[in-house]
């Protein structure tokens, strides 16, 4: 594979992560994670849609007037993820009711149009393409993450299978209720910049600004 | 020698600006006014093929799902859903009837214009919020050993963003309630979205709608259920966070079971003359 397209794939996992370094996408990261099922799904629609808006984003991207691309961007995102909705409601049912108002509000989720803007407007067709999945997984990998800590911690269950028997079960765990809770998974998020940032140091953001000691009569 | 130094020079000059002169032809090509519609009006069209497309292609199989969903719904309104088994097979023993609001009576299956038939409710007994009932409304009744065991009746109503449809199983008295259950809504996840919730819901079957008169007498209150107290069947407890979500089951019980709704077929039913 050549290093272009490879690093197209493989460094919006960890190197470029959307959520984690970019800090994109945080709402459905708190919004569909409370069980894996639902994370799951979030994942595959947001990788197709991320896919192909770039793929199609990139076509047409000579033809694209520079004063409407915004609009443009938004009606072939809109329309992809309208078209992903339809298809979450013809074949998981269950999963689309309890995804509610999510799968739509891919259209304002800032990783897709942010990639469309910073990418896919200016890369050939392919790259973007992969460019879109790389970044795909990226999100998926946070809200897998995320959804498996919640769902395990939070009901003492993967993918709705029983893993920690609850008490109210006859079994030894007590569910963390907090876990479902929106805050939790912004600790969640945190920790998992944290680790990131120590394993790979380079992603630590320089200080915008310095406290500097005042003398007193400097102050005054 | 000075002299063709200068004509290259001048020669370049020309040719640099010829080339600046193309590009930003071409800049303002594309980005010229009817380019620019064309590109749009090509797009809105291509992408609207596209939508539809697919939302007409996938209806079928999302209006299969959409009864499936809301056959598994009176199922376990009525308490009759059994996980693992086929929501079709055991949707074999509801079976489904017509009811004539006014009348209070059942009436054979109406024709399809009288199905659309619907009846607007005056502002002022409009608790509900749901601006016009239907004539006439499908319910389904479980019938075992030639007597009416279970009756699943769909209300709806408006919640606080929404409007809220489920459907409330009562035994063959015409008011103790069996179980509800609500196949679709908007309300809040956590909040209002808590009238999915089980154990809520679990509070429901056992309770009574009627007293001795005809006016509806359940509701929801906020603070707990003394399950002593002598109004403890009629009483249940409201939802936690969701003041105006409860405001409207209370309201949409008020309508679907007072004189407007279910209240005249109920009485018959109760009267053992449906």
């Amino acid at each position: 594979m050549q290093t272009e397209t490879r690093k197209a794939l493989f460094d919006p996992l960890v190197d470029n992560n959307p959520v984690v370094l970019q800090i994109l996408g945080i709402c459905p990261t708190l919004a569909v994670t409370t069980s894996l099922a639902t994370a799951m799904t979030m994942a595959i629609a947001l990788t197709v849609v991320l896919a192909f808006s770039n793929l199609s984003i990139s076509l047409i991207r000579k033809q694209i007037p520079n004063s409407i691309r915004m609009i443009v961007y938004m009606t072939v995102i809109a329309s992809l993820v309208i078209v992903v909705d339809q298809f979450i409601k013809a074949y998981a049912f269950s999963i689309s009711k309890q995804l509610s108002v999510f799968v739509g509000l891919i259209i304002t989720n800032c990783i897709v149009l942010g990639r469309a803007e910073a990418f896919a407007s200016k890369q050939p067709p392919l790259l973007s393409f992969i460019d879109g999945i790389g970044h795909g997984l990226g999100f998926s990998l946070v809200l897998l993450i995320v959804g498996s800590a919640r769902e395990l911690l939070g009901s003492g269950k993967l993918f709705g299978q029983s893993i920690l028997p609850l008490i109210k079960e006859g079994g030894w765990y007590q569910p963390n209720g907090m876990m479902l809770l929106a805050p939790t998974a912004f600790f969640l998020i945190g920790l998992l910049v944290w680790v990131v940032r120590t394993w790979k140091p380079a992603q630590v953001e320089k200080h915008e600004y310095q406290i500097r000691q005042v003398h007193r009569t400097e102050a005054l | 020698m000075s002299e063709p130094e200068h004509d290259n020079l001048v020669k370049t000059g020309v040719e640099v600006g010829t080339e600046t002169g193309a590009e930003s032809a071409a800049v303002s090509a594309s980005d010229s006014v009817a380019s620019t519609l064309a590109v749009a009006l090509v797009l809105c069209i291509v992408c609207a093929l596209v939508v539809s497309a697919a939302a007409v292609g996938l209806h079928p199989l999302q209006q299969a799902n959409r009864t499936l969903d809301r056959q598994r719904n009176i199922l376990l309104a009525a308490g009759l859903y059994t996980p693992g088994r086929k929501v079709a097979d055991l949707f074999g023993q509801v079976e489904s009837r017509w009811v004539d609001l006014s009348s209070g009576r059942f009436v054979a299956p109406p024709e399809r214009d009288a199905l659309q038939e619907q009846i607007s409710i005056p502002h002022s007994l409009d608790i509900a919020g749901i601006k016009s009932r239907p004539r006439y409304v499908e319910v389904y009744v479980v019938n075992r050993v030639d007597e009416l065991n279970t009756i699943i009746l769909p209300i709806e109503g408006l919640g606080l963003y929404s409007t809220l449809h489920g459907y409330v199983a009562l035994a063959g008295d015409g008011s103790t309630v069996q179980g509800l259950r609500f196949y679709e809504h908007g309300e809040t996840p956590g909040l209002g979205g808590e009238v999915d919730n089980p154990r809520w819901l679990a509070r429901w079957p056992g309770k009574r709608i009627y007293g001795d008169g005809d006016e509806p007498r359940l509701k929801l209150v906020k603070g707990g259920v003394d399950p002593n107290a002598a109004n403890a069947d009629y009483r249940i407890d409201a939802l936690t966070g969701a003041t105006l979500t409860s405001r409207g089951i209370n309201r949409m019980l008020q309508f679907w079971f007072g004189q407007d709704g279910y209240g005249p077929f109920l009485r018959k039913l109760r009267h053992r003359e449906a």
